[in-house]
């Protein structure tokens, strides 16, 4: 049987649900024999490859770029699954939102630097208005919460979606 | 005044009081009804819909927080279209304010979050509304941030029917409603407030809390709130 396929990635998060991915230890193993992963920050691929059967996304989706690539990631994936608050309930990167962009920015790059001030543009995205759930930007299969979702969470979750089985959180269902 | 009526709850024949709810009948008989606004002590107010059951006989639900039993009464405290309601009541509640878990001081405290994940509650099918509000910290010694508050109104009724005080009201209507101290003053500055702090203890969720905490470190001792009127009834 061919292996599947499982794409990583992070939006607007901190890199907290990779880490908790991390955390999974000699639990990613069992994955591993199970499926390839094609796609994240420790993969040398530079573009969200075709054919992938799980998307594992974290992050709020904040930027031109969070959004670009959660567009292509949906295309090109089978099932999308929303790892952690910040994907799952826009979290700490929606507590922006209240605040207009421009006020935002130069709070913080002009009003608030001490060297160089000025709000920069190059080579970054331009921010979205709000920073948003994943959800609301592309069909997600799968929300799993949590600040991060833990190791054993995230380990149930990948070992139903390659079975083939819909996950059920149950008592693992956690935000914060 | 005690005379004594026959209800069913899910099917079990109970004995109860005639005058008390529904919920109170349930709970003195272990039968679970999810309830926020709800705190043993205080007067009911029906506000946050979660407590709605069914009533055989009555086209429509009706909140058990408020609804007296009556002999022969039937309810059902669960079903698929109950649970679908919940379920929603409760992702309203996290859509109308900033209910960001991760960075609360009662994150694993609250019950709010127990609520949602009790009921299963993985996300949000409605837009967040985002509103831009305020965090009062004018008390010395607590602070209230308006992101976290679900307008159940047990603070309002704790301080009014617990302390005498009646610091806090509710002000503006529908998704506008905020509490509110003394006619719209900053807590700090509400003179009837006696800083007793039985407010707080009362909170579901972090809206209200003791100054000094951080992240999933305040707890709240709300049986302490109940325990006082239940002693005060004797009197």
């Amino acid at each position: 049987m061919d292996k599947a396929r499982i794409g990583t990635c992070w939006l607007d998060g901190c890199a907290g649900c990779h880490m908790s991915l991390l955390d999974t230890d000699e639990g990613i193993i069992a994955v591993l024999r199970k499926a390839d992963i094609v796609f994240g920050p420790l993969v040398d691929a530079q573009e969200w490859p075709e054919g992938v059967d799980v998307a594992i996304v974290e992050g709020a989706v904040s930027s031109q770029d969070d959004l670009k690539l959660a567009l292509t990631l949906r295309s090109r994936s089978r099932i999308v699954v929303a790892l952690g608050d910040c994907a799952v309930t826009g979290n700490v990167p929606s507590m922006r939102n209240g605040i207009p962009r421009r006020e935002l920015l130069e709070r913080i790059y002009v009003e608030g630097a001490t060297v160089c001030p000025g709000v920069p543009t190059d080579g970054v995205p331009a921010l979205l208005k709000q920073a948003e759930p994943l959800h609301s930007a592309i069909k997600v299969d799968v929300h799993v919460p949590g600040c991060p979702p833990k190791a054993n969470a995230i380990l149930m979750v990948l070992g139903d979606l390659l079975e083939g089985r819909e996950p059920d959180l149950g008592s693992k269902l956690r935000f914060g | 005044m005690t005379e004594k009526v026959k209800v069913r709850i899910d099917g079990e024949v109970i004995a109860a009081t005639a005058g008390q709810t529904i919920l109170e009948v349930a709970r003195t008989n272990n039968k679970y009804i999810p309830a926020l606004c709800y705190m043993e002590g205080l007067s009911t107010v029906g506000a946050c819909r979660l407590c709605m059951v069914e009533v055989s006989g009555v086209a429509r639900l009706l909140p058990a927080c408020t609804t007296p039993v009556q002999e022969g009464l039937a309810v059902a405290t669960t079903s698929p279209q109950l649970e679908s309601y919940r379920k929603m009541a409760l992702e309203l509640l996290f859509a109308e304010r900033n209910h960001v878990c991760a960075v609360c001081v009662s994150s694993g405290h609250c019950e709010l979050q127990t609520l949602a994940q009790e009921h299963g509650v993985t996300s949000v099918r409605y837009p967040y509304s985002y509103p831009r509000l305020p965090v009062d910290t004018t008390h010395p010694r607590f602070v209230l941030d308006h992101n976290r508050c679900v307008l159940c109104s047990r603070c309002v009724r704790t301080c009014a029917e617990v302390e005498g005080a009646h610091v806090w009201d509710l002000a503006g209507r529908g998704v506008g409603s905020r509490l509110v101290s003394e006619l719209q003053r900053p807590w700090g500055e509400a003179t009837s407030c006696t800083s007793c702090g039985k407010c707080v203890q009362a909170c579901p969720t972090g809206a209200m809390a003791e100054k000094g905490f951080g992240v999933e470190e305040m707890t709240k001792r709300r049986a302490a709130v109940s325990r006082l009127t239940s002693m005060r009834e004797g009197e």
